[in-house]
């Protein structure tokens, strides 16, 4: 809860700096979610970088509807899955499914998760990322009529295990600094 | 402004989940029912990001380029050996090819042979992997006056690399070989025999449809079949390698891991007609 609703009627004035300041530290889950998805398909010439979209997208939608999902909504949720379908030449939807899907776990084991260590979170993050590499797989199977190779979705899979600390380092230094809220 | 009741603005929170779940079911059943719209608002969005991938392109080549030649200092000397070797052979080589091609063009003209047009090309960047996890496919940046179509091909400095699928105002999206949903008809160079060369989303497309008798050897030279007016004859596509299936499969010439700089083609193939558009039927003919 930000400060200023904590403390009614003692507010300091909000000039136009600090305006921009809040709303920057709301969007940002948002955005830098979009700008990586964006930036995950230039080609740095690395081999397997397709599996590179999906595993961002995740890690991001994961990430902030476990540690700030007030600034993850359903909408934005639903936003990047349309990204990922239009980036990463999926059927419409698939990716609307998988992320909604991912946010909603992340929501019910919001309870406890945020409380337990780093490598808890990591762990119960792989077993999803499987999770929603077979859902993906399933509904993108299904949406196409025919049975996709299941190699590229297991090196889905495993990219999202492996890059997790890579993406969510970094994303819980700035939640914890010049991305909260609280700090504005 | 009006503000709803705690308790109204909860369950308005409780349910833009399901909502949002419903939407992404609605999506797909667009998808499924108009894919041309689907189409361009794949391209719409690449069309937009383009400039920032035009924008990378640059310095991501200087990087790639400074990366490669700081690994290369390191092999210097055993690079320079082969190079002289290979530099010799190319040599032998080279001289038997200024012999027989101006033999070829004596015999021609002996021949009173109609020479094939000139194809007329445009060159283009590679700016995005436009293939996701299920396809092979790159995207082009382009400029806004292209003229480039469908079907058009798009081949590197040694070989075959696809065809067009997708042409957007800035950009065109170039289906791979090794796509799954890729098929070309191919000669055996030795045996001048047909197949189809598959892909598999793998690195090495298969060869398929060999006639019987003709097996296709290791090391053998695939160039593109005219036939189906889809391809150009003679374009270099590969060399024949067995996996350890003893499957034939094709060691692409063009460097499709790491594509920078393509061609594209204008042979003027004009009745080819996208997969798309051969799929659709259209009511009331049979």
């Amino acid at each position: 809860m930000a400060m200023s609703d904590r403390l009614p009627g003692v507010r300091p004035h909000l000039t136009l700096g600090r305006r921009l300041d809040i709303a920057w530290r709301h969007a940002f889950p948002g955005t830098t979610s979009l700008v990586l998805m964006l930036l995950s398909v230039v080609p740095f010439g690395l081999p397997g970088q397709a599996a590179l979209l999906p595993t961002v997208a995740l890690t991001c939608v994961w990430f902030w509807s476990l540690f700030r999902p007030a600034a993850m909504a359903p909408p934005m949720v639903f936003l990047i899955g349309l990204l990922l379908d239009l980036l990463g030449f999926l059927p419409l939807g698939v990716g609307g499914v998988t992320m909604l899907t991912t946010y909603g776990i992340a929501r019910w084991l919001r309870r406890f998760l945020p409380r337990q260590g780093f490598t808890v979170v990591w762990l119960i993050f792989t077993a999803v990322a499987c999770g929603i590499a077979a859902m993906n797989w399933a509904l993108v199977s299904a949406l196409t009529l025919s049975l996709e190779p299941l190699g590229p979705v297991l090196f889905q899979a495993g990219l999202a295990a492996a890059m997790y600390p890579a993406v969510a380092i970094p994303l819980m230094l700035v939640h914890r600094t010049f991305a909260d809220p609280d700090l504005a | 402004m009006i503000r709803p009741s705690i308790q109204a603005r909860h369950a308005l929170a409780r349910l833009t989940l399901p909502v949002m779940v419903i939407a992404s079911f609605a999506l797909m059943l667009v998808g499924k029912v108009d894919t041309v719209l689907v189409e361009r608002a794949r391209i719409a969005v690449y069309d937009t990001s383009a400039p920032i991938y035009a924008a990378l392109a640059e310095p991501l080549g200087q990087m790639n380029r400074t990366v490669s030649e700081i690994v290369g200092l390191w092999g210097l000397r055993d690079e320079n050996a082969r190079l002289r070797e290979e530099n010799e052979q190319l040599r032998r080589w080279q001289s038997i090819a200024l012999t027989l091609d101006a033999e070829n063009r004596r015999l021609k003209t002996a021949l009173r042979w109609i020479p094939d047009p000139e194809a007329s090309y445009v060159t283009a960047r590679v700016v995005a992997d436009a293939g996701g996890v299920y396809a092979k496919a790159v995207l082009l940046s382009v400029g806004p006056n292209h003229g480039l179509r469908k079907g058009q091909i798009a081949l590197d400095e040694r070989g075959l690399v696809g065809r067009i699928t997708e042409v957007g105002t800035r950009t065109a999206r170039v289906l791979l070989i090794t796509d799954m949903n890729s098929r070309v008809p191919v000669i055996l160079e030795g045996s001048r025999a047909h197949a189809i060369l598959a892909g598999t989303n793998g690195p090495w497309p298969r060869l398929l449809y060999w006639s019987e008798g003709t097996v296709p050897k290791e090391g053998e030279r695939v160039v593109t079949s005219a036939e189906a007016n889809a391809f150009p004859a003679n374009l270099p596509v590969g060399t024949v390698r067995y996996n350890a299936n003893g499957v034939p499969e094709i060691e692409p010439d063009a460097q499709l891991r790491s594509l920078d700089i393509v061609r594209i083609f204008d042979y003027g193939l004009s009745t080819f007609s996208a997969p798309e558009a051969v799929a659709r039927p259209t009511q009331g003919h049979h």
